[in-house]
């Protein structure tokens, strides 16, 4: 038996979800909901709202634990029982995964600059200068230089979704998680971070997108996922599920967004 | 009743103690208020609930009592203090004064940084974890400067407060302002006295509210206005 010199193939999933369990009180949030995510692959998550997928993602990098489940990331394996893991595989799913968030939920008593150095800093013990280098790097590349000791507050809706987005890119995770990463923002301020994204997607990150927005996931996602009740009711290559729809929910949710 | 200036001197010299007792109360009250408000928020139910017993004990019996149980109770307690090396301590009435000013500000320090701590904005702590911050790292860096900064009016009104109640450290001998001011009225029967210790309290007072809005101020940069334009830390370019 031979050992392949190259652990990431391509075919090998960076993160896979199975059979996540969540109950909130006597509600059945998620279903059983599976999900695996090749490296370079978009997915998007649709569905109306109530139907688990902020839930699902959270469960993923461990927000919100599981009843039960089984996630990989990065040759970690955990298996959730009775809402139980192990604070050390948490620590290395999250190290390893990215998170955008709805409200951008930026520290707001830390200037942009510091919002993305704090986690390789602090987290990952790195060098400051090296960690200050590419910080500064990463802002530039999401258009803000010129905006470094700015605080939170001094900057529009999209100018903090995008040092949010830089923010987790500077731990280097191998997926990054969007939580309906425009829906708080002023419909003029929209375009700018779907480009910003949709340029991620371009450089081949592997990423997992919930959102309300069809457009984006119909041109810039590879797989389209559709949840209703907690459950996947499709799932499938995006080109093929925008044209044909086997569930009759998941058409009726698309002709009622057009 | 006169106003002349010759017992400044004196009620100077107490308003020194008194500060010295208020404020020495309130820093170190500060220290034990931290570890408190964490065991209460964080703590299992058993170290949760003897700090709540703790606190309610504290905050709901007045200080002057908490004062005498310290400074009389000490004595009953002589032989056990002696051999933990505590007597040389609170046979001192300074001393039987500041521990009970210490704790009893800690109490309600405890309780304010409680309320900032809940409302740290939970969406910064989960963006904490999802970077995988440890718990320690999340506390220092995150919910300690919120919590504090949210806490930092109360705080603020709990020294004044402190400040005014450390007069009762008169009533076990010493001679902080108020003390003093006693003991220029049974010399003298002059009761102009209580009111120049009184604007002295005020002046104090005022004082102590100034210097506190100013520590706000710095302590917090980002409601600060305008944007910074050069930062020693930072070394990014400015419009
Ligand atoms: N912390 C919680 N406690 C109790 N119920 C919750 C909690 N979080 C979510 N829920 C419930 O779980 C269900 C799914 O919520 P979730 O936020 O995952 O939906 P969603 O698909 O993201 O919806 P939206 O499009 O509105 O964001 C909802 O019925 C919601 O009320
Ligand atoms: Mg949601």
């Amino acid at each position: 038996m031979t050992l392949s010199l190259s652990p990431r193939n391509e075919d090998r999933p960076v993160l896979v979800a199975r059979n996540i369990a969540k109950t909130f009180g006597s509600v059945e949030v998620l279903k059983d909901v599976s999900l695996s995510a090749s490296q370079g692959d978009v997915i998007a998550i649709l569905g109306s709202s109530g139907s688990g997928k902020s839930t699902f993602l959270r469960c993923i990098n461990m927000l919100e634990i599981p009843d039960r489940g089984h996630l990989e990331v990065h040759d970690q394996v955990v298996d959730i029982r009775d809402g139980r893991v192990d604070p050390r595989q948490m620590k290395t799913v999250r190290r390893h995964l990215g998170m955008v968030f709805q409200q951008f939920n930026l520290w707001s008593h830390m200037t942009v600059l510091q919002n993305v150095m704090e986690g390789p800093l602090r987290v990952l013990g790195q060098e400051r200068a090296t960690v200050r280098d590419r910080a500064e790097a990463l802002l530039a590349r999401v258009g803000l230089e010129g905006r470094f000791d700015h605080y939170p507050a001094q900057l529009s809706g999209g100018q903090q979704q995008r040092t949010a987005i830089a923010r987790a890119l500077a731990m280097e995770p191998d997926v990054m998680l969007f939580d309906e990463p425009t829906s708080a923002l002023d419909p003029e301020l929209v375009g700018e971070v779907l480009a910003l994204i949709r340029q991620l997607a371009e450089e081949g990150r592997t990423m997992i997108v919930v959102t309300h927005e069809m457009g984006f996931a119909r041109d810039v996602s590879n797989r389209t996922v559709f949840m209703h009740h907690g459950r996947v009711e499709e799932e499938g290559a995006s080109s093929d599920l925008f044209h044909e729809q086997k569930s009759e929910r998941f058409r009726a949710f698309l002709a009622r967004t057009k | 009743m006169t106003f002349t200036l010759e017992n400044w001197p004196l009620l100077l010299k107490g308003a020194g103690l008194t500060l010295q007792l208020a404020i020495g109360a309130f820093f170190i009250g500060a220290l034990l208020a931290l570890p408190l408000a964490l065991l209460r928020i964080y703590g299992n139910k058993l170290a949760s609930g003897i700090v709540r017993v703790l606190i309610s004990f504290l905050r709901g019996t007045p200080m002057l009592a908490q004062l005498f149980l310290v400074y009389y109770g000490a004595g009953q307690f002589r032989p056990q203090l002696q051999a933990l090396g505590l007597w040389t301590f609170l046979r001192e009435p300074y001393f039987c004064a500041l521990l009970t000013f210490t704790l009893n500000t800690a109490a309600y320090q405890a309780e304010i940084l409680r309320g900032g701590i809940r409302a740290v904005p939970a969406g910064e702590v989960e963006a904490a974890k999802a970077i995988s911050m440890s718990f320690g790292l999340q506390l220092r860096r995150i919910i300690c400067p919120h919590a504090y900064r949210i806490a930092m009016p109360a705080l603020g009104n709990e020294l004044i407060l402190m400040i005014k109640g450390s007069a009762i450290a008169s009533v076990v001998t010493l001679l902080d302002l108020m003390g003093q001011a006693r003991l220029i009225f049974a010399r003298t029967f002059d009761f102009g006295i209580y009111l120049q210790a009184a604007i002295l309290y005020l002046v104090i007072s005022f004082a102590v509210v100034r210097l506190w809005r100013l520590l706000e101020w710095w302590s917090a940069p980002q409601f600060r206005r305008p944007v910074p334009t050069s930062n020693p830390v930072t070394t990014g370019g400015q419009p």
